[in-house]
C-alpha cells in the first residue's frame, strides 16, 4: 500500500455525490443504515510498516483486524482495538469502541497517532503525527475516531502499539465483583450478569497466578484463556439498579450488553449546538456515510 | 476601555473579582514563555460557572475576545492576551468537587493545582498519571488546554487519556458538558478535540478526570554511560524487548554537571549521560522487568545500573531531574528550550545535529528529556546581554526544528503549539492540513473569539504578536 492506492482512494471518494465506505459490515447499521443512494467504495489495505522498537504500525483502513493482530503478535505486539471477526481497522477505529480489555491496554481514542483521511471535498488531509506523543495542533485524531466515517474516510492509519501480556487467564463464578475489587491490581475485565462474574487477568505468569489465588479465595476458579460468557450482541449504558436477564455488565466501563438494541441518550441541547457546527463544518452537505449518526450510538 | 464592559463584569462578579490596569495588568501580559507580554483587558477571577458564563457573554456583548487563564506556566506563549482581550483567571475555582473511588474518578474545577490533587488522594489507593513538571504550580484547567504530558506518561498516556469529561463554557456562552465520566459516551468526541485546544474553543469550567490505581510496587534505575549514543540504543531496545517502563528519562553530561553542584544526588559525574529509567505494578513483573532492563542495558554498553534500594534514594535520583531546569539557571541567566518528538529510534542521530548545531553557533547546548517517547527538550544556554547573540540562538532553534521534522517527529510532545510554534505548522501541515484544523476551532468558536491568534497560523491583525513570532531579545522559552 502506497501514495498510489490512497491517490485512488482519494480518487473513489470525489468531490460530488453521497458516498459511503465499506470496511468488514461487522457494524454496518450502528448509528443508522447507509442511504442506499450513496456509492460504496473500499479503503486500501496492507500494512506498510511494523516497527515493534517505535511502537507502531502504519497500515491501509481497509486492513482485517485479524490481519494485523497476526502480524503484530509476530513481534509481541497488539493494538488495543477491537471488533468481530471481519472488521476491519478503519471500521474499528470509526466506531470506537473500547476493547473489552480497556482497563488493561487502554481506550480505541488513544490508539491513532496520525491519519490519512480523504474530507468531504474530496482532498487528502492528514491529522496528527508520527509519533507515540504529540500535541501539534488540534487533536482531529481523537474527533475522527467514533465519527462513523462521517467527518472523513480514513485512507491510512498509524497506530500505537503495546506488547502483549506474557498469559491471559480468565476466572469465573458466582461473587459479586465488589467483593474483589479492592484486592485486586488492574484486572483487564470484569465482566457480571446479575449471578455470574468473570474475571481477565493479564500480565507475568507469576503475578497473574498471585492475584488468581486471591480470587480463588473469593470463590471464583479458574476458567480458560478465553472469555467464558457469552456477550450479548447490543451495547448501551449502563445505568444501575438490578440487571435484568440476559444482560452482560462490562464493570468499570459502563456498559451493558443486551439482546436488543437500546436507545441513544439523548443529546443534550448544548451538544447539539456544537455537533451540528461539526457536521456543516466538515460535511455541509452529508455526502459521507449519509444515514449514520454517531449521536444515536448507545455508548 | 469601555466602561460599559467594565461595569458589567463588575456587577455580575462583584468589584474584587475584576481587576483592571495597575499591576494586574502587568502580571496578567504574560506566562512563563516570558515573550515581551501583550495588553490585557479587564481581569477576571470568576469562582463558579455562572461567573464565568457571564465574563463570556460580557465578552460577546462588546464583541471582545477573550483569554482563558490557569497559572501561567505555559512555555509556548498560550496564555498572552492579544487583542484586548476579557481575562478569564480560573485560579479561584480550585475546589475538588467529588471523589468516586469505586469508579475511580474524580469532579474537579479547573483552578485545582495539579499537585494538590495527588496529595488530595494520598492515602486512597489512586491518583491523576499526568505529572507534567510544573506540576507544584500548574492547574488542571491548564493540564486540559494543553494536553499536558510529563515523565509517568510513557506508560499512562498524556492528559487526554485521563479526561473523561469536561464542563465548558463556550465561546457563545452557553455551556456543555462533553464525555461522561462512567464510561465511554456515545456520539462525537467532543471531549477529545476540546482537549489540547489551548484556549481557543472555550473555558473548562469542571473536569472529570480519571483516577488511576497506585501501583503496589515501583522501582527506580539509574543508568550510566560514556557516550549519549549508547544511552539512546538502550531505550530503542527496551521498547524492543516488549517492555514499557513507567518512565525513562535522560540527561546529558552537562546536565549532570551542574545538578550535581546545585543538589548532590549522587550522579556519576563522569558520565555521558545518564537514563533513569521507572518501572511500576505487580511485585513479580516489576522485579522481571528490572532484570530484563538490566541484561538488556548491560548488553548494550551500559557502563554501571544502580537500582534504587529504598524510597529515600529513589526519590534522591527523581531529584535531580526535577530541579534540572532549575540547576541550568545558575549557569546563564537565559534559555531558549523546545519540545519536538521525533521516533526514539533516530535519537541518537538527532542528539548528535543537536550538539554539531549548537556548536557551528558557537552556544552551550544541554540535554535533559523524556528519551522514552523520544520528546527532546534541547535548552540553548545564553546571556542575554551578549551583543548578538539572539540571532545564533534563534537561528540554531530553528535549525533544530528542522532537524527533528527532516528525522519524521513533530513539534511539540507537550508544551503545545501557543504563539510560539505557528510560524513553524506549514512545516508538518499543507494547506489542506490546516484548513481542516480550523474546521475544528470554528466547531467550538466560529466567530475565533476565544484565545485568538494562537495556534493555526496566519490572519494575524494583532499588532503586539507580530513580534512574537520571534522570541525578543534576552527571553527564554
Amino acid at each position: 500500500m502506497g501514495m498510489n492506492a490512497l491517490e485512488e482512494f482519494r480518487q473513489s471518494v470525489g468531490p460530488h455525490g453521497p458516498v459511503a465506505v465499506v470496511g468488514g459490515r461487522t457494524r454496518w447499521h450502528l448509528g443508522g443504515s447507509i442511504d442506499p443512494q450513496a456509492r460504496l467504495i473500499t479503503a486500501p489495505q496492507g500494512i506498510e510498516a511494523l516497527d515493534p522498537s517505535e511502537m507502531t504500525v502504519s497500515l491501509g483502513a481497509g486492513t482485517p483486524l485479524d490481519m494485523l493482530d497476526k502480524a503484530l503478535a509476530e513481534h509481541g505486539q497488539e493494538v488495543a482495538l477491537a471488533g468481530p471477526p471481519g472488521a476491519t481497522v478503519g471500521g474499528a477505529l470509526a466506531v470506537g469502541h473500547d476493547s473489552l480489555r480497556r482497563r488493561r491496554i487502554g481506550s480505541a481514542r488513544d490508539v491513532l497517532l496520525q491519519a490519512n483521511y480523504v474530507d468531504a471535498q474530496g482532498e487528502l488531509i492528514k491529522a496528527g503525527g508520527p509519533t507515540v506523543k504529540n500535541v501539534t495542533g488540534y487533536d482531529l485524531c481523537r474527533l475522527l475516531v467514533g465519527s462513523l466515517g462521517t467527518l472523513g474516510f480514513f485512507g491510512s492509519v498509524i497506530l500505537r502499539t503495546r506488547p502483549r501480556p506474557e498469559i491471559t487467564m480468565w476466572l469465573s463464578g458466582p461473587t459479586k465483583p465488589e467483593c474483589f475489587l479492592t484486592e485486586i491490581y488492574r484486572p483487564a475485565t470484569i465482566l457480571w450478569d446479575g449471578k455470574q462474574t468473570a474475571v481477565c487477568l493479564e500480565g507475568y505468569q507469576e503475578d497473574v497466578e498471585k492475584q488468581a489465588q486471591k480470587l480463588h479465595a473469593l470463590g471464583l476458579e479458574t476458567s480458560s484463556d478465553l472469555c467464558p460468557m457469552v456477550l450479548p450482541p447490543h451495547r448501551q449504558r449502563l445505568n444501575g439498579g438490578p440487571l435484568k436477564n440476559g444482560t452482560v455488565a462490562d464493570v468499570g466501563s459502563s456498559v451493558l450488553y443486551g439482546p436488543q438494541p437500546a436507545e441513544a441518550p439523548e443529546t443534550t441541547p448544548g451538544v447539539q449546538r456544537v455537533v451540528d457546527r461539526l457536521r456543516h463544518q466538515f460535511d455541509p452537505e452529508g455526502r459521507l456515510n449519509p444515514g449514520r449518526n454517531p449521536q444515536r450510538m448507545s455508548t | 476601555m469601555p466602561d460599559q464592559l467594565l461595569a458589567e463584569l463588575r456587577e455580575a462578579l462583584g468589584t474584587k473579582s475584576v481587576s483592571f490596569g495597575g499591576a494586574a495588568q502587568l502580571l496578567y501580559s504574560r506566562d512563563s514563555s516570558v515573550f515581551p507580554g501583550g495588553q490585557p483587558g479587564p481581569v477576571c477571577f470568576p469562582e463558579t460557572t455562572e461567573q464565568v458564563v457571564a465574563c463570556v457573554q460580557a465578552a460577546v456583548n462588546h464583541n471582545r475576545s477573550f483569554v482563558p487563564r490557569g497559572a501561567g506556566t505555559g512555555l509556548a506563549g498560550g496564555a498572552i492576551p492579544c487583542d484586548d482581550p476579557v481575562m478569564i483567571v480560573t485560579t479561584r475555582m480550585n475546589k475538588i468537587l467529588e471523589v468516586d473511588k469505586q469508579k475511580q474518578f474524580a469532579w474537579v474545577e479547573p483552578g485545582v493545582i495539579n499537585l494538590d490533587l495527588s496529595r488530595y488522594l494520598l492515602g486512597t489507593g489512586l491518583h491523576f498519571a499526568p505529572d507534567p513538571s510544573s506540576q507544584q504550580s500548574c492547574t488542571i484547567g491548564g493540564n486540559v488546554a494543553n494536553n499536558s504530558g510529563g515523565p509517568h506518561c510513557l506508560a499512562y498516556g498524556v492528559t487526554s487519556a485521563h479526561i473523561l469529561a469536561v464542563e465548558v463554557v463556550l465561546p457563545d456562552a452557553s455551556v456543555a458538558v462533553f464525555g461522561d465520566p462512567e464510561g465511554p459516551a456515545g456520539g462525537y468526541d467532543l471531549r477529545g478535540a476540546f482537549v489540547g485546544g489551548e484556549g481557543t474553543l472555550g473555558v473548562a469550567t469542571r473536569v472529570a478526570v480519571r483516577l488511576t490505581p497506585d501501583p503496589p510496587a515501583v522501582r527506580t534505575m539509574l543508568l550510566d554511560y560514556q557516550d549519549v549514543g549508547t544511552a539512546a540504543d538502550t531505550v530503542s531496545a527496551i521498547i524492543g524487548a516488549g517492555i514499557v517502563p513507567a518512565a525513562i528519562e535522560m540527561m546529558d553530561q552537562k546536565v549532570i554537571e551542574v545538578v550535581e553542584k546545585f543538589i548532590k544526588v549522587g550522579y556519576p559525574q563522569d558520565a555521558a549521560a545518564v537514563l533513569i529509567v521507572e518501572v511500576d505494578g505487580l511485585i513479580d513483573g516489576v522485579e522481571h522487568e528490572v532484570e530484563r532492563i538490566t541484561e538488556i542495558a548491560l548488553a548494550c554498553g551500559t557502563r554501571t545500573v544502580r537500582v534504587a534500594a529504598d524510597e529515600e534514594e529513589r526519590a534522591r535520583i527523581w531529584k535531580g531531574r526535577k530541579n534540572a531546569f532549575g540547576a541550568i539557571a545558575q549557569v546563564k541567566p537565559g534559555y531558549y528550550l523546545h519540545d519536538t518528538v521525533i521516533p526514539r529510534t533516530k535519537l541518537t542521530e538527532v542528539i548528535n545535529k543537536v550538539y554539531e548545531t549548537a556548536e557551528r553557533y558557537d552556544l552551550l547546548v544541554m540535554n535533559v528529556f523524556h528519551a522514552g517517547d523520544g520528546n527532546l527538550h534541547p535548552l540553548l544556554i545564553f546571556d542575554p546581554q551578549e551583543e548578538g547573540i539572539m540571532d545564533r540562538v534563534l537561528a540554531a532553534g530553528e535549525e533544530i526544528v528542522q532537524t527533528s521534522l527532516d528525522a519524521g517527529g513533530v513539534l511539540s510532545g507537550e508544551h503545545g503549539i501557543g504563539l510560539e510554534k505557528r510560524r513553524f505548522m506549514d512545516r508538518l501541515f499543507s494547506e489542506n492540513d490546516l484548513d481542516a484544523q480550523a474546521k475544528l476551532r470554528h466547531t467550538f468558536d466560529p466567530d475565533e473569539r476565544a484565545n485568538p491568534h494562537k495556534v493555526l497560523p496566519g490572519g494575524s491583525s494583532c499588532a503586539e504578536i507580530n513580534h512574537m513570532d520571534k522570541p525578543p531579545e534576552g527571553t527564554w522559552v
